[in-house]
């Protein structure tokens, strides 16, 4: 049997907001889960974390906002990939995100929003049951 | 020069103490404890009581003391409360410099008796609204401020010269003051009549609120121009705020924050001595900024340690002779990232608590947060309900009747002797890596940090640690709040407003200016004044910030985690 080859996860900070705590808990927690994590570090453009995106093969994006930006940033992350032809990739959020916002992430095509006081395990148990490597 | 307990008092202390640890083997105590192991916040074990025997060492000179008397363990004014309650003064900026006016009126006519302004990411970034870097994130998180209009719509009708103002920034701090400086100047007011405080804490924001923009070396030679000529032009303003606050939110204990605040501070003093000032001229400008977490106890120890820490190396490392330069004076904010977005009227009570241990520590100043702050920037009702917080605590509680009450309690003293002791140790090691600028090139405060709040994380998530609301007491109701609604038109007014000034200046002159800020940049000159010039002549703060990163480069995240 062929081995099934890791997941490859990108953890994004797009945007200027510097509140990279919680991205970099994420990308620790799914690298002690197994997969192959790649972290762009602060204040990437929806462009950056794209042309990286596809540079790097991963087969989900997971995007960290929390300074209010997400509603326009998110839904341009996931733009981006259609115009580049890599929808294929995954995108999900995470951060501080109203309660309202949620269902206008989702429509905009983000696969799942984590919002605070969700748990890393439960985060990689939802990874590891939605997404497969491409 | 005394121990608190004589050798005959203690021994009689002793004996008692032991007779009583025997009694608690016999009924077996160890076994019906509630916990395995009592912790903080910071995972610090706790023991079971604290007595004489923690603090036999104690000399009360030279360890506890008289407020505003060296080591100023109990505070650094004579009277504390007694004279002057601290400086109510509530974080806020949203919008347009006109909305946050709006609400900077709203806060002062409620008994706030300071200022503070929060500034949107593209102007704590060095960005104007209209790049392309900005978009989305305009007046979001904070008041947008471009050029020096949106400086005087900001504080219009304030009486600047009479309230002080804090500004929350840090890469473009240089230029914001000068636009503070210019616009006092044009009402009439000089600068040396203006008080108040700039971040402008560079060192931290590469340990851990990553807002930057230039490499640390130039960064920190920005930081050294403002102090230099605050020093010389401006003496009632703080040159720097040396912040622990975000060293905290991005997930230290309470000894890293200490440790790494106070080893800032060594770092920005080595730098202006460098610069050939005297220390008893800027250090007593110098203010500090901390958090006040969850931990109640272990966080009014850390006031108390940072005062007689600051106090040390002021006088035995830098041999500062004006007790002035002694001094640690501090402003605090409550924990952000203490707040649950689940049952958020919780987070009042958390709130209440923690102000109340930066009052028991002896702060200067104080913001607390409002319940909805995990969630949006606050309503007018939620950041009201926060400000009244503090009032009850002033003037209802009675806790600022006296001097540092918790002074003496064998447990207080002995956790400020405990935190002292470790972030001197910590502070040796980054003396050992030759100093703070250099500890942060290898990474080592960062992953510090990153260590204890992947820990706490999993503390949490594994419920070691209690959060009220999240993973213990949690609802699978959720409770609505009211939350703040920008308006979605703000960013093309902002720019359209920025656009107006761009086109009705004087090019030649703006020319002249900006090449006169890049000469002083090139030369090593003290920038300022050609900022304040520049600023006059409607440059925008990103074409200052530009200056900056032509001539210094900018700094990227290496991204670690």
């Amino acid at each position: 049997m062929v081995q099934k080859r890791r997941l490859r996860v990108m953890v994004a900070k797009p945007g200027l907001d510097g509140h990279d705590r919680g991205a970099r808990i994420i990308a620790r927690a799914f690298r002690d889960a197994g997969f192959e994590v790649v972290y762009t570090g602060l204040h990437q453009t929806p462009e950056q974390i794209v042309d990286a995106a596809i540079q790097e093969d991963v087969d989900l994006i997971g995007l960290s906002s929390l300074a209010g930006a997400h509603r326009y940033l998110f839904p341009r992350v996931v733009e981006i990939l259609r115009e580049r032809k890599a929808e294929d990739i995954m995108v999900c959020g995470g951060g501080i995100v109203p309660e309202a916002d949620i269902p206008v992430m989702k429509k905009a095509g983000l696969k799942e929003i984590f919002t605070p006081g969700t748990t890393l395990d439960s985060i990689v148990a939802w990874v590891n049951a939605n997404v497969k490597p491409r | 020069m005394a121990l608190t307990f004589d050798k005959k008092v203690f021994e009689d202390i002793k004996k008692a103490e032991d007779r009583w640890t025997e009694k608690l083997k016999s009924l077996k105590v160890d076994t019906c404890e509630r916990l395995e192991r009592f912790s903080t916040v910071s995972d610090r074990p706790i023991d079971r009581i604290y007595s004489p025997k923690d603090i036999r060492e104690q000399d009360f000179d030279r360890d506890i003391g008289f407020p505003a008397e060296f080591p100023f363990t109990r505070g650094v004014q004579p009277n504390m409360y007694r004279g002057r309650l601290w400086t109510m003064r509530m974080f806020a900026g949203l919008g347009t410099a006109r909305d946050t006016n709006k609400r900077f009126h709203l806060l002062v006519k409620e008994g706030q008796t300071g200022l503070s302004t929060a500034f949107d990411m593209p102007t704590l970034m060095g960005y104007d609204s209209d790049s392309q870097r900005a978009r989305g994130e305009c007046g979001k998180c904070g008041v947008a401020i471009d050029t020096l209009k949106d400086m005087e719509d900001l504080f219009e009708g304030l009486p600047i010269d009479k309230i002080t103002t804090s500004m929350t920034i840090n890469p473009p701090a240089s230029v914001v003051w000068a636009m503070y400086i210019a616009m006092a100047e044009n009402r009439g007011i000089d600068r040396n009549v203006i008080g108040g405080t700039i971040q402008n804490d560079m060192l931290k924001e590469f340990i851990a609120q990553k807002t930057f923009m230039c490499p640390p070396i130039p960064s920190v030679r920005l930081v050294t121009d403002t102090v230099e000529f605050g020093t010389r032009e401006v003496p009632r303003w703080n040159t720097i705020s040396i912040s622990g606050y975000h060293i905290r939110e991005a997930g230290s204990t309470a000894v890293q924050e200490l440790a790494f605040t106070l080893g800032d501070g060594i770092a920005y003093t080595q730098e202006a001595l460098k610069r050939g000032l005297d220390v008893d001229d800027f250090a007593p400008r110098f203010s500090f900024f901390f958090n006040s977490h969850l931990d109640f106890f272990e966080e009014i120890a850390k006031f108390r340690a940072a005062r007689r820490m600051w106090g040390k190396i002021m006088k035995d490392r830098f041999k500062a002779k004006n007790p002035r330069s002694w001094w640690l004076r501090f402003h605090t904010q409550t924990a952000g990232c203490s707040l649950t977005a689940q049952q958020p009227y919780n987070n009042v009570v958390r709130t209440t608590l923690q102000a109340l241990a930066a009052v028991l520590g002896g702060t200067q100043s104080l913001h607390t947060n409002s319940l909805d702050e995990v969630l949006a920037i606050p309503t007018e009702e939620a950041a009201t309900i926060a400000l009244r917080t503090q009032q009850i605590i002033a003037e209802e509680s009675g806790v600022a009747n006296t001097i540092d009450p918790v002074g003496g309690s064998y447990f207080i003293e002995k956790l400020t002797n405990q935190l002292e002791e470790e972030a001197f140790a910590i502070i040796q090691k980054i003396d050992d890596m030759g100093g703070m600028l250099s500890a942060i090139e290898k990474n080592y405060p960062q992953q510090e940090i990153a260590d204890a709040a992947y820990r706490y994380q999993r503390q949490v998530d594994s419920g070691e640690k209690t959060v009220v609301g999240v993973n213990k007491y949690a609802t699978s109701e959720t409770i609505p709040v009211e939350m703040l609604e920008l308006d979605e038109e703000l960013e093309r007014l902002q720019i359209e407003k920025t656009n107006r000034i761009k086109e009705q200046r004087n090019s030649a002159r703006l020319r002249e200016c900006l090449d006169r800020l890049e000469d002083s940049c090139r030369s090593a000159t003290n920038v300022m004044q050609p900022l304040i010039d520049a600023v006059k002549a409607d440059a925008t703060l990103q074409e200052c910030c530009d200056v900056y990163r032509k001539v210094f480069g900018e700094y990227r995240d290496p991204g670690i985690y």
